[in-house]
């Protein structure tokens, strides 16, 4: 079975990426980390990542989150992508736990945004 | 409580990237009985155990989310009067004729405070549940979905929850069961609001954004259901967000999923019946983590960040 080395540059983590995962679900099966986890579906857009190096098959993801322009500059949720080569990546997207702003006291740093 | 007016949710949209894959996962994995298509195109799904005709509609697009949820009211004077109500309410309403959705009569839409899309209708077709009214036997399981009994309520978010939650109580007869308060104790950052007896009809969560999903929830029978709904999702890969677990709100046992297109539905069994002359229950703060998901006490990092 195939297996790619997917590098996260943000944080140095890289990890061998099992054939038929996709680049966040091969992560999240080794208990890695760097890359926020949503839907894992292509709906939410808390995965996005820009590819900087490599090559890759992709299924549909939301244009809500990945503009047709942003997706061919290597934009892209990375529970879309399946490595096709090794992958160097940098991290994109945010958890952004955005509860109305102007309602929210400050000192709440479990919902404050990202 | 006598029912007279909006009586249960009915139907809900949900916006899919990938219609075909979706249509065999609804089917396959959900347990959800295809009821055909329409002329744009829309797929159409009810549970084995509701009589209407359709609750699930999907919708082929490039970004995936809901359109708008539907409730069923009692007839059409009842359609007719709520209409009236909304208008003097300030709400602009706009009838959908009948036929637009599959074997669905005329649809009063409008736009709630927070942005989403909310329907009223009086007639969909009865075509009965597949055991019939006279002698009805039990409706044993027999297929290896997860196989609901119903489409059960929403929960929304988006930012002016006040608004929408006046709109619901004050015009549409629904009844305030609990909310969750921000740190200074009025701001409410979560309504749960049933237009029946039961804990939830929909529920809202204050929010920055207009019209976000968080999820749609089907009902199971039992909390045994729900175990066998979680070994159906991980026989089948499906993306799990949380589960299963129970909240503390509406004491329901649960689990939250993400379907195809990467919107959240929940699976739950249980949860208490609410009479309107009870008083509602708060949750503060400090405690809103228990609240949620009632055994680990904290919110999972996706709960308040991951809608569509």
């Amino acid at each position: 079975m195939p297996k790619f080395v997917v590098r996260i540059e943000d944080t140095g983590e890289q990890y061998a990426c099992a054939d038929g995962r996709s680049v966040l679900v091969g992560m999240e099966a080794l208990g890695k980390k760097g890359i926020p986890v949503g839907c894992r579906q292509g709906g939410c857009g808390v995965c996005k990542v820009q590819v900087l190096e490599g090559e890759f098959t992709r299924r549909v993801m939301s244009r809500a989150h990945v503009s047709a322009e942003e997706e061919r500059s290597g934009c892209v949720l990375s529970c879309r992508i399946y490595p096709s080569s090794d992958l160097r990546i940098r991290v994109v997207g945010a958890m952004k736990k955005n509860v109305c702003r102007p309602a929210l006291p400050t000192g709440t740093p479990s919902v404050e945004p990202a | 409580m006598s029912m007279t007016g909006v009586l249960r949710p009915g139907h809900a949209q949900i916006r899919v990237l990938d219609l075909e894959e979706s249509v065999k996962w609804y089917t396959d994995v959900m347990g959800l009985k295809p009821m055909g298509r329409d002329s744009q195109g829309r797929a159409y799904f009810k549970t084995r155990a509701e009589r209407d005709h359709n609750s699930v509609i999907l919708r082929q697009a490039d970004h995936v989310g809901m359109d708008f949820f539907g409730f069923k009211v009692l007839d059409k004077a009842t359609l007719d009067n709520l209409e009236k109500k909304l208008q003097a309410y300030g709400v602009a309403t706009e009838r959908v004729p009948a036929g637009d959705l599959l074997e669905t009569g005329e649809r009063v839409r409008f736009k709630i405070p927070t942005g989403h899309t909310i329907e009223l209708y009086a007639e969909k077709t009865a075509v009965g549940s597949g055991v019939g009214c006279t002698n009805p036997d039990m409706d044993v399981i027999d297929q290896p979905g997860i196989t609901p009994i119903r489409l059960d309520h929403c929960l929304i978010y988006g930012d002016d929850l006040d608004g929408a939650r006046d709109l619901f109580v004050n015009v549409l007869g629904f009844t305030l069961v609990e909310r969750v308060k921000l740190e200074d104790g009025k701001t409410d950052l979560a309504v749960w609001l049933p237009c029946s007896a039961k804990a939830h009809d929909i529920a809202i969560v204050r929010h920055s954004e207009k019209d976000k999903m968080h999820h749609v929830s089907f009902q199971l029978g039992t909390w045994e259901q729900v175990l066998r709904a979680a070994d159906i999702m991980s026989k089948n890969r499906v993306s799990l967000d949380i589960g299963p677990t129970r909240h503390g709100i509406t004491n329901g046992t649960t689990i939250y999923f993400f379907e195809p297109s990467g919107n959240r539905l929940e699976t739950f069994s249980g949860g208490y019946d609410h009479y309107p002359d009870m008083e509602p229950i708060t949750w503060t703060w400090d405690e809103v983590g228990a609240g949620i998901f009632y055994h680990d006490r904290k919110l999972n990092d996706a709960f308040l960040s991951v809608v569509t």
